[in-house]
């Protein structure tokens, strides 16, 4: 079984972001980057998926970012990624879901595949849209936002969640899911692979090598960023100090009457 | 000039980032108070790798070196020193003393079980009699046929109570002592005559321990002097060299944590009707702290760099542990003033990272007997 993980760096959670000086990206400097923890969670299904296939399944993780991205790939390779291909070219910055969704539709069909794994939404853009867009793009059918996640056979079987609940669904291989918080809990990556992972080759086709250029890549974008502004900034906290019972009494009443959110 | 870390290196930091997250800081608490790591986080740190993190492939180790070992002990100094206290002396005291002193065979034999951690071994140098003097030591080993006999003690040992192997150091040459009479031997816990006597109670680092051990006519195999006969105390000082060097990083980690504390409650703190981050007196030990941190983690860096160079880096490793150890000291305290009532209290972890700091300035090696050292190196040199 090929697995394909389709897998973006994006800022630590921790990261405190800035817009630069375009007003339509964000600064940089001093900010690390990490897997987008649904991705990670992609990743983790595939590998877990192989290993209770007895290994008969590779993982190869596709990265479209940057060159600081290869890290991402790297740390894929060490989690146990079988593979990994990294795109990138100038023209891709900037680039929305529905032109990201061509470049990775035509990288997973160069690699082959059974199953793709992408994450639900990408914690920095937060568009939730490039999974979808690869499914429809190839044509396939697709889970969003799984929780849960079974190889049987040829077919798929899919806890979703929705709304107040859990909706199973079955849909044939091959097909796109993507993973939602809960799926399960990403390994860490070890010492020994960390550095077994450095010498690792790392595939980069580049737009040429998968059948596209800069042009076709502007004609699938459908949007543009023209702003981005930081939120309002939050007021300091308060304490509420006191006995335990007093302290939560006052707090329920601050919460009431003043936050009205109870 | 290239600053940054090999990318490795990176992922290290993020990998021990989340393991303390996730792993080691929700269970911090309980580790203060009964005084125990649980053996499954030791299982799952030795499953990452972390006590073979330095050491060549080929012996098992993950090949990171000493810079990585600061990377791992600076992200571990974030949360409770107990799981650095167990992991920095078998690492860089007991597996460093095998990697510098011992032959090729003792390194095959023992520091794959050590890398993997399943094998935990602890570093025996300081005795009643022999702190600071650590030359001074009585712990004396005879030759007797092919073996040797060792009588003595030693006191505070870090992991003496649960150490499968054990860096003895003892006195073959009463007469030349510290150049010729100290040797270095491997014992196995299991060796006849050998003892793990009282563990002591500690103001701070619950959760590791110290203890005394005891040789009592101590049985060892002649195979199991560490390299060579009296070669013993320039083993110890070059693995002490490591030792500081991995104590800076775990100072300066520990100093980045109080900041960020610092940080939140100085923001978060309302007192006369603003944050109290909004005075400058507070704002001015935020800033000593940063400042602190930052030069503490570059000298660091620079020291473990040039050690995985193969240079010799006494007067740097001297330099960055006193810096360091003071650095964090001086951060706890800051830190515990920006806090007020509230730093003094149980319920937070500053007391416990006040108390943790105080070792630092004590072991492996005061930091007089750092200056001490850093002095003798530039009257020597003359720079
Ligand atoms: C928690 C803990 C863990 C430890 N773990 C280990 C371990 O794993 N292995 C091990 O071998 N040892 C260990 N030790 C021992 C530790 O290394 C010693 O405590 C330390 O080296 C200082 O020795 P001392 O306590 O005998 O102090 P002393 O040497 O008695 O020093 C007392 C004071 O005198 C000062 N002083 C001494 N000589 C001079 C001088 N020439 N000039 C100026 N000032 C001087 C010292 O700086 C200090 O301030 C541990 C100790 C503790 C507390």
């Amino acid at each position: 079984m090929r697995i394909v993980v389709c897998a973006k760096q994006v800022p630590d959670t921790e990261a405190r972001v800035t817009v630069g000086k375009d007003g339509r990206s964000i600064d940089e400097t001093g900010i690390t980057f990490i897997i987008n923890p649904y991705d990670e969670f992609a990743l983790e299904e595939g590998l877990r998926i192989k290993e209770r296939l007895g290994g008969q399944a590779t993982v190869t993780m596709v990265c479209v970012g940057p060159p600081r991205a290869e890290e991402a790939l790297r740390t894929g390779l060490a989690m146990g990624a079988d593979a990994a291909v990294h795109v990138w070219d100038d023209s891709l910055a900037g680039a929305d879901a529905a032109a990201l969704a061509l470049v990775l539709q035509a990288a997973v069909t160069q690699l082959g595949f059974d199953l793709i794994l992408c994450g639900r939404v990408a914690i920095d853009d937060a568009s939730a849209q490039v999974g979808l867009r690869l499914a429809e793009r190839l044509g396939l059918p697709h889970a969003n936002a799984v929780t849960k996640l079974e190889v049987q056979g040829s077919k798929l079987v899919a806890h979703r969640e929705v709304e107040g609940g859990v909706e199973v669904v079955e849909l044939p291989l091959p097909a796109v899911v993507t993973a939602q918080k809960g799926l399960n809990e990403p390994r860490y990556p070890t010492i020994p692979a960390i550095m077994k992972a450095r010498r690792r080759e790392i595939g980069r086709p580049g737009l040429a090598g998968l059948g596209l250029d800069a042009g076709k890549v502007a004609d699938a974008c459908r949007s543009e960023v023209l702003s981005l502004a930081p939120a309002p900034a939050r007021k300091g906290g308060r304490l509420v100090a006191g006995e335990p019972q007093e302290a939560a009494r006052t707090l329920a009443h601050l919460l009431r009457e003043e936050a009205k959110v109870l | 000039m290239d600053f940054n870390l090999p990318q490795e290196l990176e992922i290290l930091r993020k990998m021990v980032r989340d393991f303390v997250n996730d792993r080691l800081q929700p269970i911090s608490e309980k580790v203060e108070e009964e005084d125990e790591i649980p053996p499954e986080i030791i299982r799952e740190m030795a499953e990452l790798g972390f006590f073979g993190l330095p050491f060549p492939e080929e012996y098992g180790g993950g090949g990171m070196g000493e810079l990585g070992m600061a990377v791992l002990l600076e992200e571990l100094g974030a949360t409770s020193a107990a799981f650095s206290n167990v992991l920095a002396p078998h690492v860089e005291l007991a597996g460093m003393s095998i990697l510098f002193g011992g032959t090729e065979e003792q390194k095959k034999k023992y520091l794959p079980p050590m890398c993997a951690g399943e094998k935990i071994a602890c570093f025996a140098l300081t005795e009643p009699n022999a702190g600071s003097d650590a030359a001074n030591l009585a712990t004396r080993a005879e030759r007797r046929g092919d073996r040797y006999i060792i009588n003595g003690s030693k006191i505070w040992i870090t992991n003496g109570n649960i150490a499968d192997i054990i860096i003895v150091y003892a006195l073959t040459d009463p007469a030349l002592r510290a150049r010729g009479g100290i040797t270095a031997f491997i014992v196995e816990r299991d060796f006849p005559g050998f003892k793990v006597g009282k563990v002591d109670r500690k103001m701070g680092l619950r959760g590791s321990h110290t203890a005394e051990l005891i040789f009592e006519n101590m049985e060892v195999p002649a195979e199991n002097v560490l390299g060579e006969v009296g070669m013993g105390f320039i083993t110890a000082m070059k693995a002490l060299d490591m030792g500081r060097i991995g104590l800076a990083a775990g100072a300066v980690g520990a100093t980045q944590k109080l900041l960020e504390m610092s940080i939140q409650w100085a923001n978060t703190r309302v007192q006369f009707g603003r944050p109290i981050a909004e005075n400058q007196a507070i704002q001015w030990m935020l800033v000593d702290m940063a400042i602190g941190a930052h030069a503490g983690r570059l000298m660091t860096y620079h020291a473990a760099w040039k050690a995985d160079q193969g240079l010799r880096v006494s007067r740097e490793a001297a330099m960055v542990k006193t810096f360091c150890s003071e650095l964090a000291n001086r951060a706890a305290d800051l830190a515990v003033q920006i806090h007020g009532g509230i730093g003094y209290m149980k319920e937070y972890p500053l007391e416990r990272a006040y108390r943790d700091a105080r070792i630092l300035k004590i072991y492996e090696g005061t930091n007089e007997i750092q200056r001490l050292v850093i002095a003798r190196d530039l009257l020597k040199a003359g720079k």
